[in-house]
């Protein structure tokens, strides 16, 4: 069940190889994505909420090493996997009217697609580590073929800063096999053998080499400066799931392994990380505010965000061993991770924004040059406004919710950080409102008369996001009780 | 009743979204169905509220909006006495300037828009009151902000109006924080958000001292974002750039009073502060902005802005009220206020209407052309004025009973204030209404005229008829709380078993005089012209400047807070591309230092020995090469020549 889900995209990446027609390559990509999403709605119908880890394959593999091809899902990689679903399937859509070296392009995207389920899927160390690196390759050539001027110096950015940070975590997984008895890569063994649990020194350094990996992918401060230069250049599919997804990667990497692996290590220095969640939030949103490249904008704001994410989980992660914590630790996670889907709808939908006022309108992206669009594209001015209060914690909008239970949540953990943090929202606010008034309100630039709104393709893309943002800000339950019954489990288990 | 009560909201908000997607295709462009659906409000809070007068008990009804953990929050509504009053206001206040709205943005370009947001506005007002916890009074609270940031904004052409939507959304948002930061000690106090709990919590002492003190005073914290209070009350004037509707509806008679609203709905926390700490705070500032924007108002020449500054003063009153203790009283003002207020804003937005401009040196006269909107007006004047028998009369007086009685100091200043309050709208019904006309009436020649040629008129049946619905109610509403009526307000609204101060005849006499003496010095100046206003402004120096600079509020937040962060913003920018990403390129630089120096270690050293060994190997080929000649002779020689040293070394050894 979970490979198939798992390998439709890159067995729809391989066969429209063989089709010259581009409608048929932009066809076969689209339904080859859907079919995918579609069998996770299958899965979704089959979870069972308080099962664990589910929906469990294991294959032998290079069984001398322990090595076997292991999946499985629960309710933090649930929610993360119909994410990226949607975002692939969102992004095939935009790119519909992408035609320089088409089939490449949506070959790429169906392998990233599948490298993408493949991390959050892997429960073997190998596994995960070459879905890991392979998530690199497509990101790599697509902002180095499709991206913008300098695509070459930000894709070999990327390229490198990820790699360093693989490597790092490659010696953390060594130092967890060479120390298990039996040696294995199983993750559900490891996490149960606490094989570093004695072994205060060596567990230190491969904390640190998966922090290391982790806070790179985040990003999280100050490993942040290759996000903005990507997005820049990355063509909008590309930002999209740079942002909506592979920025997860780190995240979960972090609620996933280093909570789970480390715990007493991770608690130790959860100040430390925390302080570093604190600079990111308010760093990257006063760095977001005097940006005039919009894209730019958004990336920044997106170190602000996931700097929330990274204080839910460094609170969750100080909370180890404090019994009477445990709700706060429960709480800040589950914000944390609501965080990470709602920033992955709500800046997916963004750099769309970004996407559809720069692909084919305007073709420049500083936000002073606008101004009065609000009256010119009524359409695009509601869908971006919505949009951009949900990112700034608007409530009854997705991006309200997470930062709620966050701050709930840290605040009984870290009442010092957590209220320093709240400084964030009134940033964040005045970032996005400037930005607004910048380009909708005002006199209506003549430069835009003749702008034409929203396109079919566009809306297609957009409107299921924005819904989704209203939903889940009224009634985040369905969403929450997934991500809430894994949570537990964890807190439960770290106790 | 349960689900009646659920609808009170639902109704508007569903009004939003069909006007939202269907705009001008529904009747009315969509005000019909706004207005509909609120009057259907209306009618269901009247049920409620008379089912409260009967003695039923309060409704409760709740969800369970999350699962945390184990732990469910659940999260709901009430309707209690002080609800009731509330939801009556916001609907009857808030249906009569829907209606009064369908002529005043008559033609407008984004018509329908307008009726949309104000539904959501009165949406999310109406789920702030109804709220029975501290998550659904934020989600509220946040989303009346956000609908008076889409309408100040609402001609975002203008860049004025650009400029205040986004003040106004920032300096509430100061606030907000303060009140999240208090929510938040709760939660982490007591692991609830429900207000019931909460109190429980306090009354069982569980919650007391300092923490109490510290999160009433967070909560208040948001209240002064939103009500306009000092230090946060600079967003207020210039919110006035929204269509006057607006102005009355939410930065007059609803929005702005939330903060007042809030406090009284968590009056217990405020109150089982020890030594009525949090309360006197809330005293003091209610005073000082009473005060502070009265004497702004005196010097304000645009209506709208006399009426903004006059409603941060009143905000203040009723803040003041609540402070001393005079929980009745404040929420009392509050309702008046809300009444006269909104009257006076809509007959101000009657008069621009007219006259297409909002300076008063360029009225005058108007009340002969404008009959209707002046009498209204003026009933909203004397109430605000609070002359008996006017609404604003027994509300004013009940709180500056309560501060006789429980904070002298704080009387003096609310009596000063009244005298201030009576002085400025005076001012402005004079400069409006009577004397000669400043502008010249447009004769049937000149048609459209410039500047101050205009025709002014009355204005339409569908403004004049709210107007004159409001003024009945900013008449008589003060009787719910008279005295010798037995005060029926304060049985039904009140604070625990505490009965109210007893009425004084003293204090009533004293401030109806006060009050008129501040009507009759208007007279003087503006009327009767006994003295120049000019000769007045220079002999009240230096104040009359600090008021007219508004006392430099917005000078010092232009300076310090809104430049610092700017300033702040573009140091990080510049720290993010030099150091941090220099730190990341310097590192890419050395590598690729590292690899150049490799590769000329390559090419001379590696390389070079590699080279070296050939060059060697050749030019020793070159050297031997000689010795090869091919001759026979030249062989034996060196054969003859080896045998005869291998024989000497073998002698000599």
């Amino acid at each position: 069940m979970l490979s198939l889900m798992l390998f439709l995209p890159l067995a729809g990446g391989i066969f429209l190889l063989f089709f010259r027609n581009p409608r048929a390559i932009r066809g076969i990509a689209l339904g080859a994505s859907l079919l995918s999403l579609y069998v996770s709605i299958v899965v979704l119908g089959r979870f069972d909420l308080h099962g664990g880890m589910q929906l469990l394959e294991s294959y032998s593999w290079i069984p001398a090493v322990g090595i076997a091809y292991r999946v499985g899902i629960d309710g933090l990689s649930l929610p993360l996997v119909l994410l990226t679903q949607l975002l692939s399937a969102v992004s095939i859509v935009y790119s519909w009217r992408v035609d320089m070296r088409l089939k490449e392009y949506m070959f790429l995207l169906l392998l990233l697609q599948t490298a993408m389920l493949g991390v959050f899927a892997a429960l073997d160390f190998f596994l995960f580590y070459i879905f890991w690196e392979v998530t690199l390759v497509p990101m790599y050539f697509l902002i180095g073929i499709w991206g913008g001027p300098r695509k070459e110096y930000a894709a070999i950015k990327f390229f490198l800063f990820t790699l360093i940070g693989s490597l790092a975590m490659l010696v953390g997984i060594l130092l967890l096999y060479f120390n298990a008895a039996p040696r294995t890569f199983d993750v559900l063994s490891l996490i149960q053998q606490q094989p570093l649990a004695g072994q205060l020194r060596l567990a230190t350094i491969a904390f640190w080499g998966f922090f290391l990996s982790f806070a790179i992918k985040v990003p999280m401060w100050p490993f942040h400066t290759w996000l903005p230069d990507a997005h820049v250049e990355a063509p909008t599919a590309g930002s999209v799931i740079l942002a909506g997804i592979l920025l997860k990667l780190g995240t979960y990497g972090f609620v996933r392994y280093s909570l789970t692996l480390f715990p007493q290590v991770f608690q130790q220095y959860a100040s430390l990380i925390a302080i570093l969640a604190l600079l990111g939030i308010i760093y990257g949103a006063l760095v977001a505010m005097a940006q005039t490249d919009l894209k730019k904008l958004v990336a920044y704001s997106s170190v602000n965000h996931m700097g929330y994410v990274m204080l839910g989980v460094s609170a969750a992660a100080f909370a180890y061993g404090k019994p009477d914590l445990a709700p706060a630790a429960t709480t800040a996670l589950n914000g944390a991770v609501f965080e990470m889907i709602a920033h992955g709808v709500i800046t997916g939908a963004l750099f769309l924004i970004v996407g559809v006022i720069y692909d084919y309108r305007a073709h420049t992206r500083g936000v002073d040059e606008f101004g009065g669009l609000g009256a010119i594209l009524p359409v695009y001015s509601g869908i971006t406004m919505v949009a951009m209060l949900a990112s700034l914690g608007l409530p009854a909008l997705m991006g309200f919710v997470a930062e709620f239970l966050i701050f709930l949540g840290s605040f009984g953990v870290f009442p010092g950080f957590a209220a320093t943090g709240l400084l964030g929202i009134i940033i964040t606010a005045a970032m996005f409102l400037w930005t607004i008034q910048r380009i909708f309100l005002g006199p209506a630039n003549p430069r835009w008369k003749g702008l034409a709104d929203m396109d079919t393709r566009e809306l297609v893309a957009l409107v299921p996001l924005t819904v989704l943002m209203v939903i889940f800000g009224v009634y985040p339950r369905p969403l929450l009780d997934i991500i809430n019954a894994a949570m537990t489990t964890l807190v439960a288990a770290l106790r | 009743m349960t689900a009646l009560a659920w609808l009170i909201p639902l109704l508007p908000f569903l009004a939003f979204g069909l006007i939202v997607f269907f705009g001008r295709r529904l009747p009315g462009q969509g005000a019909s169905v706004a207005i509909g659906a609120l009057l259907a409000a209306a009618v269901f809070s009247l049920l409620l509220f008379f089912r409260l007068l009967g003695g039923a008990e309060p409704i409760r009804s709740t969800i369970n909006w999350l699962v945390l953990g184990q732990q469910p929050l659940a999260l709901g509504i009430q309707v209690d006495a002080l609800t009731a009053v509330m939801l009556l206001v916001v609907t009857v206040v808030g249906s009569m300037i829907f209606i009064y709205s369908v002529g005043y943005m008559h033609g407008d370009p984004r018509y329908p828009r307008f009726f949309a947001y104000l539904s959501l506005f009165a949406a999310s007002m109406l789920l702030l009151v109804l709220a029975d916890n501290f998550l659904f009074l934020y989600v509220g609270w946040e989303l009346v902000g956000l609908c008076s940031y889409l309408l100040i904004g609402f001609w975002f052409e203008r860049p004025a109006a650009a400029r205040a939507s986004l003040k106004a959304f920032i300096t509430t948002r100061v606030g907000d924080v303060f009140f999240f930061a208090g929510i938040l000690l709760v939660f982490f106090n007591l692991g609830t958000l429900g207000f019931g709990q909460t109190f429980e919590a306090v009354e069982s002492g569980h919650l007391s001292g300092g923490l109490l003190t510290g999160i009433a005073l967070l909560l208040f914290g948001g209240a002064i974002g939103k009500s306009a209070q000092v230090p946060l009350h600079v967003w207020l004037p210039d919110a006035m750039e929204g269509p006057t509707p607006v102005s009355a509806l939410i930065h007059a008679a609803t929005m702005v009073a939330a903060g007042v609203y809030m406090v009284a709905r968590l009056f217990l926390i405020f109150f089982s502060s020890p030594d009525h700490t949090a309360l006197a705070v809330v005293a003091w500032i209610g005073g000082i902005s009473a005060f502070m924007a009265a004497t702004i108002a005196v010097v304000q020449d645009d209506i709208k802005r006399v009426m903004a500054y006059s409603t941060i003063s009143q905000l203040g009153y009723m803040m003041l009220g609540l402070g001393v203790l005079g929980y009745t009283a404040g929420v009392f003002h509050l309702m008046t206020h809300a009444f006269f207020k909104a009257l006076l804003f809509l007959g101000a937005g009657s008069v621009i209407h007219a006259m297409h401009t909002n300076d008063i040196k360029q009225m005058g006269g108007l009340a002969k052309v404008m009959p209707s909107t002046y009498w209204t007006m003026l009933i909203g004047s004397l109430a605000l004025a609070g002359i008996f028998p006017f609404a604003g009369f027994w509300s004013k007086d009940e709180i500056l009973t309560e501060a006789w009685h429980n904070n002298p100091p704080l009387f003096y200043v609310g009596l000063v204030t009244s005298f201030i309050t009576a002085f400025y709208v005076m001012r402005m019904m004079f400069y409006t209404f009577l004397g000669e006309p400043r502008w010249a009436p447009a004769h049937e020649s000149s048609g459209h005229g410039q500047g101050t040629v205009v025709h002014p008129h009355e204005s339409p049946r569908v403004m004049t008829g709210p107007l004159w619905f409001l003024a009945f109610f900013a008449a008589f509403i003060g009787f719910v709380g008279a005295p010798f009526l037995g005060s029926p307000f304060g049985r039904f609204v009140r604070f625990g078993e505490e009965a109210a101060v007893p009425f004084d005849l003293r204090i009533a006499v004293i401030s109806t005089a006060v009050a008129l003496a501040g009507m009759g010095v208007a007279a003087a100046l503006y009327r009767w012209r006994w003295l120049s206003p000019a000769a007045v402004r220079r002999a009240f120096q230096p104040f009359s400047t600090w008021a007219e600079r508004k006392y430099y509020f917005d000078d010092l937040y232009g300076w310090t807070v809104v430049r610092g962060t700017v300033w702040a913003s573009r140091v990080l920018r510049v720290f993010d591309i030099y150091v941090i990403d220099g730190f990341v390129n310097l590192i890419g630089v050395v590598f690729v230092g590292l690899t150049r120096l490799y590769r000329v270690f390559d090419l001379y050293v590696v390389d070079g020995l590699v080279n070296l060994i050939g060059w060697g190997t050749k030019a020793l080929g070159g050297v031997l090469r000689f010795v090869q000649t091919g001759r026979a002779e030249n062989y034996l020689l060196v054969i003859a020549i080896g045998v005869i040293l291998l024989i000497i070394g073998g002698l000599v050894r």
